[in-house]
């Protein structure tokens, strides 16, 4: 192997890092612009960050309970997507079903579908069919994190499965024999040998859930409005709030970055999407 | 050993929700392809009008340039970001000083909402207060304006999703090179094959899974892309950057046409399965081969 130069190799990584940076950067520099800076020459640099439009976010109480809402939702819809997943893929991976290659392929469809559409069906379905008394699921948290399933679900499937796959069946047959419930089998010995692809799993769901707009958009009015949909009512036909705007990205940004720190060292092992075995 | 019972109750939870989020609505869906229904026109009530939709869609101008620009802009986009992920990812199998870090910041756009994406990429665009044409303007003369110039904003989007997706496929590359045996390489080293020998003959052949894998999932969210390009470019400027998600939204929503809405949905769940289904296949039939 010959050797390159480390420097040269140095300023290539920076220059893709820069790259890959400015718009995240340039997020930062509007939400630090008063409005009526916006459209004067942009610099690149800030000499004196402007932070009204982070006073006026965080004061903002509609926007802290889209805040909290988001988090609700988010966390809930991880959790139960990845317990899900593991179930399925454990079933999937441990037992034998006539069409257990359709079943999973048919989870994955329902991955597929232009969100644009299930919109109206699932809007109508929440306010007609699935109700109890006066309660119905739209604009729930309870709601969303169900509706949210439809593509979160299948992709923790699509992750969990080769993570699953790859535990020797040996390992719980042992188990079986040695007369251990199939319970204490799957969360003391699959659980923990699936760690980091349960880990990767949450995080990604978390993320997908967090970072989720059309839905959310459509599907709640008030209670249930998470951050993104905040987002979109400073776009409006009198003009962009183009400062507050960037600052809610900002903070839309901030736990996801935070959150996806924690999985860093796993996350190349656990996309692999069953594509390589081992 | 275990009973199949254990298996289905294990199964139960997700089929009984995807049943009722995912399955219901779609019957729901096909069931209104079937009529012509604008809640918000002078009938609103709902008409079956059989197989009238369909034989629209083959006719319409509209959906058939959706369709195009959705084309063209997987291919172009894919295309792309394998090639760049590809390189990137080669370059991430050497050690150098600060790899994780640059591989984190690398990874960074992955975890951003598309939605915000598509506003900061509308932040550095806009004509007067972005900061992509204030300065191709300054330093070259050009003038960019993604409000009037068709290709302009066709290839932002492209670069947009370049940018945002990149991240996804090094990391997939990434995963498929590490997990490589050496011997092959080895061995071709010693046979005094070059370098483009070696990628063709050997590196290609071995990750096929894993790009087929990227494509796949890269391929299923572009057909569903709504939200950045709807925040960037809202489909314009007229009809370039409208693509099939964008077009059914359109569709639904302004229009509230929700019959044919629904009939074009239905064609475009059809058509990305039917592709998938393929890619799956192909995915799956090297691996079966492989058992013997």
């Amino acid at each position: 192997m010959k050797k390159r130069n480390p420097l040269l190799t140095t300023i290539f990584w920076i220059f893709i890092s820069l790259l890959t940076l400015f718009p995240i950067y340039w997020l930062f520099v509007i939400s630090v612009k008063p409005a009526v800076q916006l459209f004067s020459t942009p610099d690149l640099i800030v000499d004196n960050p402007y932070w009204g439009n982070y006073t006026e976010v965080l004061g903002n109480r509609l926007l802290r309970s889209y805040m909290i809402n988001s988090l609700v939702i988010s966390t809930g819809n991880a959790v139960l997507c990845t317990v899900l997943g593991f179930f399925t893929c454990y079933a999937l991976s441990r037992f034998q079903f006539r069409g257990k290659e359709s079943i999973f392929f048919w989870t994955i469809t329902n991955r597929m579908a232009p969100p644009a559409v299930f919109l109206l069906p699932l809007f109508l379905l929440m306010t007609q069919v699935y109700r109890i008394g006066d309660f119905t699921l739209l604009d729930t948290r309870i709601g969303m994190i169900l509706v949210y399933c439809t593509f979160n679900l299948p992709f923790a499937i699509w992750t969990l499965r080769p993570t699953i796959d790859a535990i020797p069946r040996e390992l719980d047959e042992a188990a079986y024999v040695d007369g251990a419930s199939p319970w204490k089998v799957i969360t003391e010995i699959v659980v923990p040998l699936c760690r980091p692809g349960l880990a990767v799993t949450l995080i990604l769901t978390w993320v997908f859930a967090w970072n989720e707009y059309l839905l959310a958009a459509t599907l709640t009015n008030f209670e249930a409005r998470t951050l993104t949909t905040g987002l979109s009512e400073y776009v409006t036909t009198t003009g962009t709030e183009w400062g507050i705007m960037a600052t809610i990205s900002v903070f839309t940004l901030i736990p996801a970055l935070i959150v996806f720190g924690l999985v860093q060292k796993h996350i190349v092992a656990g996309l692999t999407f069953g594509a390589v075995k081992g | 050993m275990q009973s199949n019972k254990l298996g289905w109750i294990l199964l139960a939870p997700t089929l009984v929700i995807l049943f009722f989020f995912g399955v219901l609505p779609f019957l729901y869906v096909v069931f209104v392809s079937f009529h012509q229904w604008n809640p918000f026109a002078a009938s609103p009530e709902m008409i079956f009008n059989g197989a009238e939709n369909f034989r629209r869609i083959v006719f319409d101008d509209a959906f058939l340039n959706s369709l195009g620009v959705t084309a063209a802009f997987v291919v172009f986009a894919v295309f792309s970001e394998l090639i760049i992920g590809y390189l990137l990812a080669q370059a991430f199998m050497k050690e150098f000083p600060g790899k994780s870090l640059f591989r984190t910041i690398h990874t960074l756009p992955l975890i951003m909402a598309p939605i915000i994406v598509g506003s900061v990429w509308k932040l550095m665009t806009t004509p007067s207060i972005g900061i992509i044409p204030h300065y191709l303007d300054e330093w070259f003369g050009i003038t960019m304006n993604i409000g009037t110039s068709a290709p302009v904003a066709f290839m932002t989007i492209v670069i947009m999703d370049i940018w945002h997706w990149t991240p996804l496929v090094t990391l997939t590359l990434i995963a498929a090179l590490v997990s490589l045996p050496r011997d092959p390489f080895e061995q071709a080293q010693i046979d005094g094959a070059n370098k483009a020998q070696t990628f063709w003959h050997i590196t290609l052949p071995m990750i096929t899974p894993a790009v087929v894998a990227t494509v796949f999932i890269r391929l299923m969210d572009a057909m569903r892309t709504v939200d950045e390009v709807w925040m960037l470019t809202g489909g314009g400027p007229g009809s370039s950057t409208r693509f099939l998600g964008v077009h059914i939204f359109k569709e639904v929503f302004p229009k509230t046409n929700y019959g044919y809405g629904s009939t074009i949905s239905v064609i475009v769940l059809y058509l990305t399965i039917v592709v998938c289904w393929l890619l799956y296949v192909s995915m799956l039939a090297p691996r079966k081969n492989r058992k013997g």
